[in-house]
């Protein structure tokens, strides 16, 4: 980091801040050119969401009114709240960086004095976070108006539940990255991995069927991985599924996801910068 | 060669096509390592997807009036049908992609039907391992099920499987033509095709009206698994349907491919070519 004048640490670290706040707008601007797009998605979450509400409410019904803690209301809410952040949390398994990575294009950014994973993560995020204009807060309100739904009183339920999106969103970004993207450094081909991502995190994450009505082993299996922190988790504490103090501990579990994810992510784009420098790329 | 004699019997037409999609296997099955973990990806896909149905049923016994069995031979059908129209139809989803990219063009230099060539152009073997998933759901359906075999039913299986495949293949070549105007916009008709097939797997007994407008009728998903399931179970339809109403599945058919062929002949006109 030589580029950087040498200063007192805290301005340091507010100039780095700084070069990602930009990173994050520039990836939220460069969403916004996409909104035929983003109008398609909406088409398609409020389509697969009114066939949810078809199975999950006459499953509610077929228990009786109540499952697993699941009234109608707030199985509609989880449905809405879940189809509304999948504009937003990345269960497809792609990523812009897995290309570059893939055909060492990634030589180049290695020579930016930025780190590449957080770079690539932080456009991801700020993607993330304009697609909750045009398809997460309409799916919400079209399944609020059409279907109804429950919401929680406690001010803290919105708070936290914004937190926790914005976590599970990072989350979701961070571990394509990792599982996607960084194989790639060694990997000739890496679509495989992505279709695989693809197919096992919608399902762990909760999309279809909360992870709480599965079998116990089953949910026990899920919260073993990091993809209920991508959607289960905020669905749970924006619906007040969860009490505040529950919404913590949920809190905790995707920041402690978070951390391992990103930490690894980092190991391996190091280890790949490395094999890169071997190869003479 | 052929350029001095012109093709005339059908099997002398047949012969470009055969070649392309000879050779499209050919290159998807020379890299076996790769190949194989694409049949498993597929595999793990179908697996997945009753995965979800299988979850529901493990909290309740039975979901707008079936049971779990009931819901496999649902399943089953619709699964097999779209599995196989996405294997041989599937990659008009990639028409976008040929769109943005001018590719599509080539395609008018070659004195065939665009949309034979288009459908031809490959096909995607991995997705045989998927349909292995509806497959087996079905036999297990058709098995484990008190059905009260005959003749009848026996041809109600395999009308059922037939249209249901030619009902999907239409879906695919509807949205086709759409993406024609839809360029960006492409994942619109993801909310018919692929929220057709989650429908077609469901028991539509649980639709609410506009839902059977939709799926039940307009693309006609119900048609694919669910109708059809119930007469072979003897199970009345609901919303007052009549009893053989399972055995329309091939106007069915007919109907969307109406609704395909329009939207594709629309979708022609409208192209103006990539600049090429």
């Amino acid at each position: 980091m030589r580029a950087a004048p040498a200063g007192p640490s805290g301005v340091r670290v507010l100039r780095v801040l700084r070069v990602y706040g930009r990173i994050l707008v520039a990836g939220f601007r460069r969403q916004s050119a996409y909104l035929a797009a983003a109008f398609g998605g909406l088409v398609a979450n409020t389509m697969f969401g009114l066939l949810k509400v078809a199975i999950l409410f006459a499953t509610v019904r077929a228990a009786g009114g109540e499952l697993e803690g699941y009234d109608v209301a707030l199985m509609s809410t989880y449905i809405w709240v879940s189809q509304g952040l999948l504009g937003s949390v990345n269960l497809f398994g792609r990523i812009d960086i897995a290309d570059r990575i893939k055909d060492g294009d990634v030589a180049v950014d290695f020579l930016r004095p930025l780190d590449v994973q957080a770079a690539a993560i932080t456009t991801e995020v700020g993607r993330s976070l304009f697609n909750l204009i045009p398809r997460g807060i309409p799916s919400v309100l079209i399944g609020g108006l059409v279907v109804g739904m429950a919401l929680p009183d406690d001010p803290a339920a919105y708070l936290l539940g914004a937190l926790s999106i914005l976590l599970g969103i990072t989350v979701s970004a961070a571990t394509v990255y990792l599982v996607v993207a960084a194989p790639g450094f060694w990997l000739v081909e890496t679509r495989g991995l992505q279709l695989l991502y693809m197919v096992v995190s919608g399902f762990l994450a909760g999309l279809f069927v909360p992870i709480w009505i599965f079998p116990h082993w089953l949910e026990t299996l899920a919260q073993a991985t990091p993809f209920p922190s991508m959607m289960m988790y905020p669905v749970d504490i924006v619906s007040g599924r969860v009490d505040t103090s529950g919404a913590l501990v949920l809190v905790a579990a995707q920041v402690a996801w978070l951390v391992g994810v990103a930490a690894l992510g980092q190991v391996l784009t190091r280890a790949g910068r490395r094999h890169l420098e071997v190869q003479g790329g | 060669m052929a350029d001095t004699v012109p093709p005339t019997g059908l099997r002398d037409r047949l012969r470009p096509y055969r070649a392309v999609l000879a050779s499209r296997a050919r290159s998807q099955t020379s890299y076996r390592a790769s190949f194989t973990l694409d049949l498993a990806s597929s595999l793990l896909i179908g697996v997945v997807e009753l995965a979800e149905i299988w979850v529901l049923f493990h909290s309740v016994t039975e979901i707008g009036g079936l049971d779990f069995a009931q819901v496999l031979l649902v399943f089953g059908l619709a699964d097999l049908c779209f599995s196989l129209a996405d294997m041989s139809f599937g990659h008009c989803d990639n028409l976008p992609t040929y769109l943005r990219a001018g590719t599509l063009d080539v395609f008018y230099l070659r004195p065939q039907p665009l949309l034979l060539q288009l459908v031809t152009s490959d096909i995607s073997l991995r997705r045989l391992s998927r349909a292995l998933v509806g497959a087996t759901a079905l036999t297990v359906g058709l098995v484990v099920n008190d059905i009260a075999w005959s003749p009848a039913h026996v041809l109600m299986v395999i009308v059922a499987v037939i249209s249901g495949y030619a009902t999907f293949a239409g879906m695919f070549v509807w949205a086709g033509g759409a993406q024609f105007f839809l360029i960006e916009g492409a994942e619109t008709t993801n909310a018919f095709v692929y929220g057709g097939r989650y429908a077609a797997t469901q028991p539509a007994s649980v639709w609410n009206r506009p839902l059977w407008a939709v799926f039940g009728f307009f693309f006609p998903m119900a048609f694919t698994g669910f109708l059809p399931a119930l007469w072979l179970l003897g199970i009345e339809p609901p919303y007052g349907l009549p009893d053989g109403v399972g055995w329309c599945a091939p106007i069915a058919a007919a109907w969307t491919w109406a609704w395909a062929l329009l939207s594709w002949r629309l979708g022609v006109r409208h192209y103006q070519g990539g600049g090429g």
